[in-house]
């Protein structure tokens, strides 16, 4: 008996070797273990054999014989699988670089880029964002400002009127402070506000200026606020916008709506000045127009541009190139 | 403004520092826009007497110049100008001088005789544009020096300095020097000349009939004068300080304004009908032709100076007539100093568009008690190349009511401290505001501070606040920041927009920003309503319509791109409208408008689909109401209960014809100011089963006047609990126009507590068709 398992047992491990496909071996599973294999009808035979020691001992060299088939079966399929999948992969090799346009996602504007970041910086400082209309009210939009009419400071506004309501009434809003005030008749002090949107002025357009471009402006309006507060603020923009090799500075200026007014330029690591905005302590008429009592709260404000920080950034030659809708600019960005 | 270095020196002690002063400039707001040496002159350019000219045969357009320089030899130079005679010195440019335009002289040949140099005109030497002919220079001019020297020029620094509106005394030497000299803390000198006056009475008087219009108006007699060039270091002066040499009454005229920032006017007397002066309202139409040689037709509103015949001699506070104008022959002027109310000039010279030196000053607002110092300053100067001149009693100074009254200001430390965060006493304030002309009256707590008569801009404390920030250094005031006591970050309306911008983008769409004007047409040809808010004053005539839809600009937009080989291209653009309105405003809202090139409606419809899952929107889909400007049978608009809150579908075929657009444009327009403030329902967990689902697909024959939408509720609703994801997978239209058309959904069912046996799939189908069916849906 025991001779019958070795040769079996020797037989199927030569029929496994010889197999080469993992189909092979599929059925040689059946044909060297199943039922009705060799080992299995030895296997059925065990009964009649006399003793007790030789139905163990063939009993135990049976065993040992499936085990060692199976095994033997397991390591070759293996060994086919891998010789399989690797044959199965270098057929599907591919070239990467052969590629085609695929869908992409959007480009966003880049004057909303830096909109955004501008928007997340002053999130950072602990300020929140307010809105306001761009066709706006000769008083919003001066009046309130500390500009009555006839003010001298108008000139220096080249203002779009609007056809709507009585004649001079309706403006393209100029800037964005308007917005203060609107902001200060609908939220109580303390106020750490930043105001971006679009603006307008009556200018010919060159590669510098548009007529139609947009400002982010700044409101704080609390108990004790000062000009070193002001000075503060900016440089804490300065440092978290450009980066924290830059410095500020703040230099006298005029605005009617600000007393006093600065303009503040800042300072590059390399040390070149750059002009960058107007601000200044909020002035006490402006205070007054949003309904609050100047000698109770004071407050600062400063505005820049956006557009000029999406040129400097991306090095746009012409800043009405950003305008044109042209999709090869917007697609660069 | 352009302020010379020399003048401002001659007036306090300042440093011969030209970097040092440009700094102190911009830190007292007077920002420096460039400094510029002028006055320079050129190299090699000598003085020369011509000895003799002579013809050449075979030259017509050049003669020959014979010229001593001094050093006792002859040389010759070939000229193209013949102004010159034998005996005129002129400047010679000797050989290797280069020339202010670059050139470089060199002894060249004509008809084979060289031309040792040239002869300059005095636009060649970059003294003005006068290049008639060769400068003819004082005969009594040494040879062979520098021209410059020979005239006098002195090589001046020039610093262009931007004065903003609540600095009229900066537009004076005086002024800047004040300022200066307080920074610097050196001592300002400003000299006070008393007037000498020595004549016998003669008067010019003055009549004011619009007092509210002049509040001032002297005049002073002066005599013995005669017309002639002035010093050369006036004319150096005006030239650096960007004014041309006229006369010597003229040129002291400007000299006393660039000075002193009083604008002044010197009438010929003789030409001055009655011998005096009314300042009186234009009639609407008078005119005037002003020293500019223009006529000018003038309104109500326009203040004009009259002799007193009433005949208009100037535009009051900006430009004088030509027909008082200083001749050769004046000996006899009348000097007219006066202060005219600011805005009221500033509206003249807008609504003329006519500028001067003098308008700049006093539609600012002079000194009104500048006048004095002024008008002695004048005779000073004029007294130089007219020792003989003789200044007549009789000084006419005529004032009306509407003088500024000089003001005086409570000034408390405590808030100049507490406004700019630094500490200052009430001797600090003094001090910094003393040494720029506020005077001071102080007591233990507080100032008393009356203002400069030229400073009109100073009205309140806030003003003082400023004048002690800018001269203690806003530098010096420290940074510091404020803690804010509020969260700071995005409104909830922002963070939704931010949400929207990012699905838009991640949908492929590219974010454009078309212009918010419209041409006339453009509305129109987007099949929308032409009522539009316009503008008064366009940039552009015709760019005038404020725009009442996205559209009009996205279509412009792919039409651009399309006429560059771009199409198929998509855009998105969030940004405001500004339709009519009877209120105070328009009626401005945000919208969205994404628009796809290529494409046709149903995609359009699926990118409605994908923001309204996105964003937590919900609106119903409505065909029966077309969006104008909309393709009528590929178009619906966007409905939220009672209210439309956009369209979806495609642009007309005429709109797109209109705007030379050849591929579809698929389209969405979302009303953004009512769907951003919906806030969203936050999505809720629904458990997913751990039991296999089974598909059924049902093809359906579909009658066109039912819509998908209808099939699919239908399905839902009667395939009840089991169904989890229902799906239209096929449209199929016959070639051929139909009633009908082919829908194929695909139906998951699963149970949560079991696998779902054959039975129960079949009872759902069964269900399926016959809840079709009653909509006239047929199974294929």
């Amino acid at each position: 008996m025991i001779v019958d398992i070795n040769a079996a047992r020797a037989a199927a491990e030569q029929s496994i070797a010889n197999a080469s496909t993992i189909d092979e071996l599929r059925q040689l599973d059946t044909e060297l273990l199943g039922k009705k294999s060799p080992l299995a009808l030895l296997k059925n035979g065990l009964g009649k054999l006399p003793t007790v020691d030789e139905k163990k001992e063939a009993g135990q060299a049976l065993n040992e014989a499936m085990s060692a088939v199976e095994f033997t079966l397991a390591q070759r399929r293996a060994l086919l699988g891998r010789a399989e999948r690797n044959v199965q992969l270098s057929a599907e090799a591919l070239d990467l670089t052969e590629h085609f346009a695929a869908p992409g996602r959007g480009k966003s504007h880049i004057v909303t880029q830096a909109w955004q970041r501008l928007e997340d910086v002053f999130v950072g400082l602990g300020f929140q964002v307010a809105e306001g209309p761009e066709v706006e009210t000769d008083w919003y939009n001066f009046e309130a400002l500390n500009m009555p009419p006839s003010h001298p400071a108008r000139s220096m506004h080249d203002t779009f009127y609007v056809d709507h309501g009585q004649p001079g009434s309706t403006v393209l809003r100029t800037h964005t402070s308007p917005v203060q005030i609107r902001v200060m008749q609908n939220v109580a002090p303390p106020i750490y506000m930043i105001m971006p949107g679009r603006v307008f002025r009556n200018e010919t357009t060159d590669a510098t200026h548009l007529a139609v471009f947009h400002q982010i402006e700044g409101l704080v309006i609390d108990r004790g606020i000062t000009l070193a507060d002001l000075a503060g603020t900016i440089e804490a923009f300065t440092q978290a916008f450009f980066g924290a090799g830059f410095t500020s500075r703040l230099r006298p200026s005029y605005f009617p709506f600000t007393e006093p007014s600065a303009e503040f330029d800042i300072r590059t690591p390399k040390g070149d000045w750059l002009e960058l905005g107007g601000c200044g302590m909020v002035h006490p008429n402006v205070l007054r127009a949003g309904g609050l009592d100047p000698e109770e709260w004071s407050g600062f404000a400063f505005g820049f541009g956006i557009d000029r920080m999406a040129k400097e950034r991306h090095g746009v030659g012409d800043v009405r190139e950003m305008y044109t809708n042209d999709i090869r600019f917007i697609e660069q960005f | 403004m352009k302020i010379v270095h020399s003048w401002l020196r001659d007036l306090a002690a300042l440093p011969d520092d030209t970097e040092a002063i440009s700094f102190a400039l911009s830190d007292i707001g007077l920002a420096v826009e460039g400094v510029e040496k002028v006055g320079t002159t050129v190299a090699g350019v000598i003085t020369a007497r011509v000895i003799k000219t002579q013809r050449h045969p075979d030259a017509a357009k050049v003669h020959r110049v014979f010229l001593d320089n001094g050093d006792g030899t002859e040389h010759h130079v070939w000229c193209g100008a013949f102004n010159m005679q034998a005996g005129d010195i002129i400047p010679w440019a000797t050989p290797g001088t280069t020339m202010p335009d670059g050139r470089l002289i060199e002894t060249k040949p004509i008809v084979g005789i060289p031309s040792e140099g040239m002869c300059c005109s005095a636009r060649e030497l970059g003294l003005g544009d006068d290049h008639e002919g060769i400068l003819i220079m004082d005969p009594a001019t040494p040879l062979g020096i520098p021209y410059g020297q020979a005239l006098g020029f002195a090589e001046e620094i020039v610093y262009d300095i931007d004065v903003l509106r609540n600095r009229p005394d900066a537009y004076g030497h005086i002024g800047v020097a004040r300022d200066l000299a307080a920074r610097f803390k050196v001592p300002f000198i400003q000299s006070v000349p008393t007037l000498d006056v020595t004549g016998d009475s003669r008067s010019a008087p003055v009549e004011i009939v619009a007092g509210d219009r002049c509040a001032r108006f002297t005049t002073i007699i002066i005599s013995g004068i005669h017309i002639t060039q002035s010093p050369d270091w006036m004319v150096s002066r005006l030239a650096a300080a960007g004014m041309r040499s006229i006369n010597n009454v003229v040129d002291v005229s400007n000299y006393v304004m660039l000075e002193t920032n009083q604008p002044n006017h010197a009438y010929d007397f003789e030409t001055l009908g009655g011998g005096g002066f009314k300042i009186r309202l234009a009639a609407e139409g008078e005119k005037i032709t002003t020293l500019d040689g223009v006529e000018r037709s003038l309104t109500a509103d326009d203040l004009l100076i009259c002799d007193a015949t009433n005949r208009p001699i100037g535009i009051a506070g900006i430009m004088g007539g030509q027909n008082t104008e200083i001749s050769p022959q004046t000996t006899v002027v009348a000097l007219e100093t006066a202060w005219f109310e600011p805005v009221a000039v500033m509206q003249s010279v807008a609504r003329m568009n006519l500028r001067s030196e003098a308008s700049a000053r006093n539609e600012r607002g002079m000194d009104p008690f500048g006048i004095d110092t002024s008008i002695a300053r004048f005779v000073e100067l004029l007294r130089v190349t007219c020792p003989d001149l003789v200044v007549h009693q009789g000084m006419v100074d005529e004032r009306s009511e509407s003088i500024p009254p000089t003001k005086v200001i409570a000034v408390r430390p405590p808030r100049v401290s507490a406004l700019l965060g630094s500490t200052f006493t009430v001797e600090q304030i003094r001090a910094l505001i003393e040494p720029i002309g506020f005077s001071c009256e102080t007591s233990k707590d507080s100032l008393t501070v009356t203002v400069p008569s030229w400073r009109p801009d100073c009205t309140l404390e806030i003003d003082i606040v400023e004048e002690v920030a800018r001269h203690f250094g806003y530098d010096n005031l420290g940074k510091t920041v404020p803690k804010s006591t509020q969260p700071g970050g995005l409104s909830v309306i922002q963070h939704r927009r931010r949400r929207l911008h990012e699905i838009l983008l991640g949908l492929g769409f590219n974010e454009a920003m078309p212009h918010p004007f419209l041409t006339d047409g453009d509305l129109s040809n987007a099949g929308l309503p032409d009522v539009a808010v316009r503008l008064v004053n366009p940039l552009v005539v015709g760019d005038d319509v404020l725009r009442t839809s996205l559209r009009p600009g996205l279509l412009k937009a792919i039409a651009f791109n399309e006429s560059h080989r771009r199409t198929g291209v998509s855009f998105y653009e969030i940004g405001h409208v500004y339709p009519t309105s009877s209120d105070i405003l328009p009626d401005e809202s945000e919208a969205l408008g994404v628009v796809i090139a290529g494409s046709d409606a149903p995609q359009a419809v699926a990118v409605w689909r994908e923001l309204a899952t996105g964003m937590g929107w919900g609106a119903r889909l409505d065909q029966s109401q077309v969006p104008s400007g909309l393709h009528p049978t590929r178009s619906a608009t966007l409905s939220a209960g009672k209210d439309v809150v956009g369209a979806v579908g495609e642009i007309h075929p005429d709109v797109l014809d209109a705007y030379n657009i050849t591929q579809r444009v698929a389209v969405l327009e979302l009303n953004l100011s009512r769907l951003l403030a919906i806030e969203p329902k936050v999505a809720q967990w629904k458990p997913t089963s751990r039991y296999p689902s089974s598909d059924i697909d049902l093809a359906f024959t579909v009658p066109t006047s039912v819509t998908a939408e209808k099939i699919e509720k239908a399905l839902r609703q009667t395939a009840g609990a089991l169904l989890v994801d229902l799906t239209l997978f096929d449209v199929y239209r016959g070639k051929d126009a139909s009633d009908s058309r082919s829908l194929a959904f695909r139906l998951r069912l699963q149970a949560h507590d079991r696998t779902l046996t054959d039975a129960d799939v079949a009872a759902v189908r069964e269900k399926c068709i016959a809840g079709a069916a009653k909509l006239g849906a047929q199974l294929r």
